[in-house]
């Protein structure tokens, strides 16, 4: 009975959902009707070009032209990290070593440290480039963790010291405010641009963007590689 | 690509978004079990960012990324909306930190109750 | 046409493991279907020309949401429909 009722709620909430969107259209300008009203995509694309030289449209608007927004989203970040490792609390001598039922086989020990530096390396292409190609400082940071992720899965006693993570998140995190910060130095605003731009598709352009999107690469990594440490060492029960 | 099966590409794509997003909406209202709503969720989360981005696509559209490959055509092409794709991008990373302090809400309560059935969680008080 | 084919095949694709995902018994099995949701949903992305989501979905919704989520399976119940009570009511019976 329940069940019914459900899915009658759904194909009423999905019929209005449907009537909407459908309406509106798939791939077309939806303002080409009216030629008074500008769309704001048209002007954001013209900065980016003519203003700040930097090639990646999305990288300028996430860093740039919605930068609080981003600082937002690494504080969510941070706090789910941290709401995260309080749950798990263990006592000190609770939380052992790693506990596996069999280790890994010769050939994931063998691959695993061959392919680590070249991971490494590209995610930290990813995040320095980021201004230049598609990518950034998420994509980045996520690429690196999931190295760290390999090399904890294939070894067991392999470990990453947790003070440091801290250290790294902790500086990382100071240095996108106090570049913030220094916005206000000629008259500006918070994250403002204030040093200069070069030209288009040269690695030196756009400012502050691409020290922001490094910070915020290096945050990143450090984050999700001690989330991952900190979810690996709970100590689990056997069960068939 | 013609033109009718442009016009039917438009039922495609946002008929499958919309589907996605009501059948994770069906296994959080009919589920039991607690890691099934968990699931549940992070469907809803990617049937959302595809009805999102598909908002955003022109036809014959290109990659809104300045490179010497698009300056050789000189600009012929119109660019994608990149607005949308910045929304997006945030809303992947935070679902993520959602997904991930539910499932040390599940583990946490698992310790206590020795069960997962919402049935039994709520008839235990203490 | 032979691309709207292709196109149509790959969203039938999606929809099929979600509808696996969520009517499995076994966790293990539709945590893995979640997975492969997030990784025709990165393609699909690619094919609307946006490279920096199909990026950051591909790296968050493939392999971090699949360790998080196999972490908990390992701390908790494999089957869906079981518990650890009833195993301690027929050991505590049966004494």
């Amino acid at each position: 009975m329940k069940k019914i009722l459900v899915i009658v709620l759904l194909a009423v909430v999905g019929y209005f959902l449907a009537d909407v969107f459908i309406n509106m259209g798939f791939g077309n300008s939806k303002f080409i009707q009216n030629a008074e009203i500008k769309p704001v995509k048209d002007d954001y694309l013209q900065k980016t070009k003519d203003d700040l030289k930097v090639s990646n449209t999305v990288t300028s608007i996430v860093v740039n032209f919605r930068g609080f927004d981003t600082l937002g989203e690494v504080t969510v970040l941070f706090l789910s990290v941290t709401a995260l490792g309080s749950i798990l609390y263990r006592r000190r001598h609770h939380a052992g070593d790693r506990s596996v039922l069999f280790s890994a086989s010769s050939i994931v020990t063998a691959g695993s440290k061959l392919i680590f530096p070249p991971i490494i390396l590209l995610g930290a292409y990813v995040f320095i480039h980021g201004h230049l190609s598609p990518g950034g400082g998420f994509q980045g940071g996520v690429i690196i963790a999931t190295g760290y992720l390999l090399m904890l899965l294939a070894y067991e006693n392999y470990t990453v010291s947790h003070k440091s993570l801290t250290i790294v998140e902790s500086m990382a995190g100071i240095t996108f405010v106090i570049i913030g910060l220094m916005g206000f130095m000629n008259g500006g605003t918070f994250l403002q641009n204030f040093l200069p731009t070069g030209t288009l598709n040269d690695l030196f352009s756009g400012g502050v963007i691409a020290i922001i999107y490094i910070a915020v690469g290096f945050k990143v990594a450090a984050e999700l590689t001690g989330v991952i440490y900190t979810v690996l060492n709970e100590k689990g029960e056997q069960h068939g | 690509m013609d033109n009718t099966y442009f016009e039917m590409l438009t039922y495609v794509v946002y008929g499958s978004a919309i589907l996605l997003m009501l059948i994770g909406l069906y296994a959080v209202l009919v589920k039991k079990s607690l890691l099934k709503i968990v699931i549940g969720l992070s469907i809803i989360d990617s049937g959302l960012h595809l009805l999102i981005v598909a908002l955003g696509y022109l036809k014959n559209g290109t990659a809104p990324i300045f490179s010497q490959g698009f300056f050789d055509l000189a600009g012929s092409k119109p660019m994608v909306d990149p607005l949308l794709q910045a929304l997006v991008l945030t809303a992947i990373v935070i679902g993520f930190g959602v997904t991930a302090v539910a499932l040390s809400l599940v583990i946490r309560l698992w310790r206590h109750h020795h069960t997962l059935s919402i049935d039994e969680i709520k008839n235990l008080k203490w | 046409m032979i691309y709207f084919i292709f196109i149509v095949v790959i969203f039938l694709l999606m929809l099929a493991a979600a509808i696996y995902a969520i009517t499995q018994k076994d966790l293990l099995y539709a945590v893995i279907a979640t997975g492969i949701i997030s990784l025709i949903l990165s393609v699909v992305f690619y094919i609307l020309q946006a490279p920096d989501v199909a990026l950051t979905e591909a790296a968050i919704g493939v392999a971090l949401t699949t360790i998080v989520f196999i972490i908990t399976i390992r701390n908790t119940v494999r089957m869906e429909d079981e518990s650890d009570k009833d195993n301690n009511n027929l050991k505590s019976a049966a004494k």
